[in-house]
């Protein structure tokens, strides 16, 4: 593998259990705070997401964003939705973070506006995911703008092209099948949504590895360490998220001071059944305003040191 | 049809501007059957509009059709007298009115929602959006284009749950609708296909849209 490729690909490639960690930018210009979670989180995760305006609130572009955790050492995943840009606009944006030195990308649909500080807005959709991943791919290899046009040899964007999955939406026996078109667009590993329900998780792998996609792709399980039952009761109400009632149950019976530590027990103890779990690549820990708490999650998850790459 | 709602009262007397000889102009297509501007709901203004301000002179007509020159003749006698025209038909009519009196003030009482139909009485739901390259035999004749909230081409997004949209309980998930009926038609390897980035250009994104029919013109 050449110099062009990833620390997270290389990483994946050489079968090490991968360990991804979520930046949100802020809703303002300082860098301070993503410089601070870079130097936080650069030595227990192999990458860091940027989010890209997350749940369609204006922050700090996840490209500039991904600039300043490579200044501090970090390992950036951009993210890259089709809410706000057209396919100019995002293959500009992908020469741009080529160029900055950025490696890997996670192509997403993104959430509807409607969620957002800015529900006026017109959305975009020029393209969905599974043709973004594509795009993207095509940029590379064979080497063409969307339109054909050839990119020459020597300028060609190359990404570690991941996308997302969520185990637990529906159609759920479709999910798979869209996973196969995600992979065959070009998608080199995924990041799923926050597993809660393992069981359900398990069920769905299932289906991954009859399918033969687990030998395709690198499969990340999303970790969301809760901070307390409120959080937790919070996240169950999103949409496409599960969060079964036993462990809102668990979560409850445990006084308010220690529910901090019981999400990171509950975060812990999913990581470690992921890791059992076969055709499981690695873990994303989201822990979104919570940041702060990676670094033990990763510890007791017995995930460190960090292999070099 | 196209399915259009006619606007609060305090919005048409601003409208207005001021002007106090007014024609409705009704229709006798969409609006008419969706029940926001044929003859009732002509009727219907104009009472609201003498109640809400002293002073209006009105007359009223429905045309045949707003969204064809040939029927518009029929409106000539009485804008010839009026200061303002308030039209009752879509989004069209309200254009169409507009070209064809260049000095009067013509001004919409409906807003122009969506290409819908009805399944229940009172009950309108958007079906087209209009896209100009019909995709709805890969789809088992359900839209994805404008049924979906991210108009997606390749299947659900992450939020699809109990078969609603995330964006709200009340809306259907298209794509779990045309999952459903491909399942039911045996045809779910049509949605196997990684679908190419769409054409926009057919679409409003290409500009205003013109179709020109030779076989038809006369």
């Amino acid at each position: 593998m050449n110099h062009d490729t990833s620390k997270l690909e290389r990483l994946l490639t050489h079968g090490y259990f991968a360990v991804t960690a979520e930046v949100g930018p802020p809703q303002g210009a300082s860098a301070a705070g993503i410089r601070h979670h870079a130097e936080l989180l650069k030595d227990v995760s192999d990458g860091q997401n940027l989010t890209d305006n997350q749940t369609a609130i204006v922050r700090l572009s996840s490209i500039a964003a991904a600039v300043h955790v490579l200044a501090a050492g970090g390992e950036p995943i951009i993210q890259m939705t089709c809410r706000d840009r057209n396919r100019i606009a995002i293959q500009s944006d992908l020469l741009g973070a080529h160029s900055l030195g950025i490696k890997n990308l996670l192509c997403l649909t993104g959430d509807h506006q409607s969620f957002g500080n800015h529900p006026s807005a017109r959305n975009v959709f020029d393209l969905d995911s599974i043709q973004l991943v594509k795009m993207v791919q095509d940029m590379h290899e064979p080497g063409a703008f969307q339109c054909g046009d050839a990119i020459a040899e020597e300028h060609r964007p190359r990404f570690f092209v991941g996308a997302a999955e969520n185990p637990f939406a529906e159609p759920f026996a479709f999910r798979v099948r869209r996973l196969a078109k995600k992979v065959a667009a070009g998608a080199r590993f995924i990041q799923t949504q926050a597993i809660f329900d393992v069981p359900k998780f398990a069920r769905w792998m299932e289906m991954v590895r009859d399918a033969g996609l687990d030998e395709k792709v690198y499969i990340m399980g999303g970790i969301c360490p809760a901070k307390s039952f409120g959080a937790l009761r919070y996240m169950s109400t999103v949409p496409g998220m599960a969060v079964p009632e036993d462990l809102l149950a668990r979560m409850k019976g445990v006084e308010k001071k220690k529910q901090k530590d019981e999400g990171v027990q509950i975060a812990v103890e999913t990581i470690q059944a992921l890791q059992e779990t076969r055709g499981v690549a690695g873990v994303h820990v989201m822990a979104i305003m919570w940041e702060e708490i990676v670094p033990r999650i990763v510890e007791e998850a017995g995930l460190l040191p960090r292999p070099a790459a | 049809m196209i399915v259009c709602e006619r606007k609060p009262i305090p919005a048409i007397l601003e409208h207005l501007d001021g002007r106090r000889r007014v024609v409705i102009a009704g229709c006798s297509e969409c609006v008419t059957v969706c029940h926001a501007g044929g003859e009732k709901e002509v009727a219907l203004l104009r009472d609201l509009l003498l109640l809400a301000r002293e002073g209006l002179e009105i007359e009223t007509q429905v045309l045949t059709r707003q969204c064809d020159v040939e029927f518009l003749e029929a409106l000539d006698p009485l804008v010839k007298t009026a200061d303002c025209v308030i039209s009752m038909a879509c989004g069209v009519g309200v254009q169409f009115l507009a070209e064809r009196y260049p000095a009067t003030w013509v001004v919409p009482a409906v807003d122009t929602r969506f290409g819908g139909g009805s399944r229940q009485a009172g009950i309108w739901e958007e079906r087209c959006g209009f896209c100009g390259d019909c995709v709805l035999h890969l789809t088992g004749g359900v839209c994805p284009i404008i049924r979906c909230s991210k108009s997606l081409l390749n299947g659900p997004c992450g939020g699809s749950q109990g078969g609603k949209c995330e964006i709200d309980k009340e809306t259907d998930c298209a794509w779990q609708l045309i999952h459903d009926r491909l399942e039911g038609l045996g045809r779910l390897d049509l949605l196997e296909t990684v679908l190419p980035p769409k054409d926009w250009s057919r679409a409003r994104d290409g500009g205003p849209r013109k179709l020109v029919r030779e076989d038809v013109q006369v």
